[in-house]
């Protein structure tokens, strides 16, 4: 059995072209993370080009309304490139970078993973080329043009269901052809073994810094922290540094779609099962004969068939929990925020936020909490005015 | 010996691919035939499979044509019952690992002796995790057969020594699919593999034509067309047996050359 396992889950189940590839990644990486070159350099990138730390709000007219726990907002909405996956992205291209890659490759899903690629790309003088599900590039027009607008070239994959996971299928597949000058900028905390556990170390900035942040503000850690929950890397990110907490409760937020109960879902934790897919041994949305399930969200960027390893232990053993969050939940969340608090979040992150709502009266006004904000909302406006029956003609 | 070995017994094997369910189990049950009859030496069937990642969009869109038309893994079982009462060629089955680990190992691999399957390719079950199954494949009398790639480098050894069937050599990077030229040295990774051990090597990924097939045979054991194959029934549907059969011939015939 190969390293890089989280309980059952994790593995390496890839092609025997890319084993030597990923082998030669973990060796690399585990060189670099303790390289104190490489640590000052991304130091730099994380504070002075993606804008680090990010804040940590307290949202008080949310907090008065809801009645409950005081709520913080941990603000990756606010990083360059308006998410979380800049952190994940500005590790890894720095990384292929000292390791003689002159070109990456990447997958997205909402076009959050995709930019952030792309930029990274652009600052580091590295040429770029992103996959995307056909109907993703539709639904999140504007960022294939900003991605094309920072140099890179957009591929609209055709094949599947042509969303996240086809894209993933179609990066996988164009790395296993040109492996010597190319690093895969896997976007979230799935894939094969070292890919989980590359990604979230870098993400884990975000609960490094939220844990100092609300011990300083509040002199005592909150009562939850819960995040949205994809493939689950701002999620990862937003609970590493608090799994040694047991006080603080980890509350992942699944895209429930139409609805747990209907087969447009997305919901790993609550509809899926036990298999192997994307290089990983973990949980997915599959049929009897372990056919992958076409999944469905309204958020382009939760709409994956599987979970994280690292996630899947983490249910396993119980240190978390993943609930269900309906697409009519999160856009009213998302609605929400808007209007009391003034901040436009990105659909992912709303089904973090329309959870916070459901929960918030459980605990006592003395208690914190902390939300993800994970990204920001713009490329989602157009898709929002959508349900709401209005054409924006973007 | 095995029976996949077996198929390397009277000279230099010609191995054909094709996905069951394409157009219809009926057909893949005649089409194996039809390469039987043809010359081919051992058969991979494809157990469709909804991403499968290191295939071209030839298979790839096989795949999916065969699980929109409904074929499932039990009614694959069902036709390789059908065509082992009327063949003994080896018959190996090539998919990825979820499908056989939702079925689970022990009952999938029970139902491939039944049925008479006699070995297994995973693209995505590498030399590090193999041994998940090996000992319940084992069992069955199937055999896990290995791939070797272009990149495999110092891994060669190691996963050549462990080998059992027949080696799968990689000729390409990337996925199938049919490619006017096949770049890789596989002179020096055939004699690497051939310093540990004697297990047959058939080499897949790519080749088409007549030329490469008798080039790659002067090298190696056997040789693996599946793409040119597959476009073939994708083209003429439930039609496609004198197609099949012409072009099996004539490959086997070039692959057959290559010994004199």
């Amino acid at each position: 059995m190969s390293d890089g396992r989280f309980g059952i889950h994790g593995g390496q189940y890839v092609p025997e072209t890319l084993m030597n590839e990923v082998i030669n990644l973990e060796k690399q990486y585990n060189y670099y993370k303790n390289d104190p070159e490489f640590c000052r350099e991304l130091d730099e990138l994380m504070r002075n080009y993606a804008g680090r730390p990010s804040l940590l709000y307290y949202a008080e007219k949310m907090t008065k309304d809801l009645g409950g726990a005081r709520i913080y907002l941990k603000r990756e909405d606010l990083n360059h490139t308006g998410s979380h996956k800049i952190n994940n992205v500005l590790g890894q291209c720095l990384l292929a970078k000292k390791m003689g890659k002159t070109r990456i490759i990447a997958e997205t899903g909402a076009g959050q993973h995709g930019v952030a690629t792309a930029t990274a790309a652009a600052l580091m003088g590295m040429e770029c080329e992103i996959f995307m599900g056909k109907e993703d590039t539709e639904r999140q027009a504007l960022n294939v043009y900003r991605m094309e607008l920072l140099g890179a070239k957009v591929h609209a994959v055709t094949t599947g269901t042509m969303t996240l996971k086809d894209a993933v299928n179609e990066a996988m597949r164009e790395w296993a052809s040109r492996v010597e000058d190319t690093h895969y900028v896997l976007g979230s905390v799935m894939g094969p073994h070292p890919f989980p556990t590359i990604v979230r170390d870098f993400q884990s900035v975000i609960s490094r810094e939220a844990r100092e942040q609300i011990l300083e503000k509040e002199g005592k850690l909150p009562k939850a922290v819960m995040a949205c929950v994809g493939g689950g890397s701002n999620a990862m990110g937003m609970f590493y540094n608090f799994i040694n907490d047991p006080e603080v409760r980890l509350i992942g937020c699944e895209a429930a779609g139409r609805g747990v109960h209907t087969a447009e879902t997305a919901a790993t934790i609550a509809t899926g099962t036990l298999g192997v897919f994307h290089g990983m041994k973990s949980y997915f949305c599959q049929d009897e004969y372990g056919q992958i399930a076409p999944v469905y969200s309204i958020s382009a960027g939760l709409d994956y068939p599987g979970i994280g390893p690292e996630h899947a232990y983490l249910h396993d053993i119980g240190r978390a929990e993943y609930v269900p969050v309906t697409d009519d939940e999160a856009v009213a969340a998302f609605e929400y925020l808007a209007k009391t608090e003034g901040i436009i979040c990105a659909i992912e992150s709303a089904h973090a936020v329309a959870h916070a709502i459901k929960i918030a009266k459980e605990f006592s006004p003395e208690d914190s909490i902390i939300i993800c904000l994970s990204g920001r909302g713009d490329k989602d406006v157009a898709a929002i005015a959508r349900y709401r029956g209005r054409d924006l003609h973007e | 010996m095995s029976k996949v070995t077996d198929a390397f017994a009277n000279g230099k094997a010609f191995i054909p691919f094709l996905t069951a369910g394409d157009p219809s189990l009926e057909k893949t049950e005649d089409y194996i035939l039809e390469l039987e009859k043809a010359g081919a030496d051992l058969i991979e069937i494809g157990i469709p499979f909804s991403d499968p990642i290191a295939e071209g969009v030839v298979i790839q869109e096989a795949d999916l044509r065969a699980l929109k038309g409904g074929t499932t893994t039990d009614g694959i079982f069902e036709m390789v019952t059908s065509v082992r009462s009327k063949t003994q060629i080896p018959l190996v089955f090539m998919t990825y690992l979820n499908p056989v680990f939702h079925y689970g190992y022990e009952r999938f691999f029970a139902r491939c002796e039944e049925v008479g399957i006699n070995g297994i390719i995973i693209p995505d079950l590498p030399y590090e995790e193999k041994g998940e199954l090996l000992e319940i494949a084992r069992a069955h009398g199937v055999d896990v057969i290995s791939l070797i790639a272009p990149t495999s480098e110092q891994r060669i050894q190691k996963i050549a020594s462990d080998a059992e069937g027949f080696i799968y050599l990689v000729s390409s990077m990337g996925v199938t699919g049919m490619r006017s030229e096949i770049k890789t040295d596989l002179k020096s990774m055939i004699d690497a593999i051939r310093s540990v051990t004697d297990v047959p090597i058939a080499v897949g990924f790519g080749i088409n034509t007549t030329e490469q097939a008798g080039k790659i045979a002067g090298m190696a054991d056997g040789v693996i067309v599946g793409s040119a194959i597959v476009k073939m029934i994708a083209k003429y549907g439930a039609h496609a047996e004198q197609h099949i059969y012409a072009y099996v011939r004539m490959m086997k015939e070039a692959v057959r050359q290559s010994e004199k």
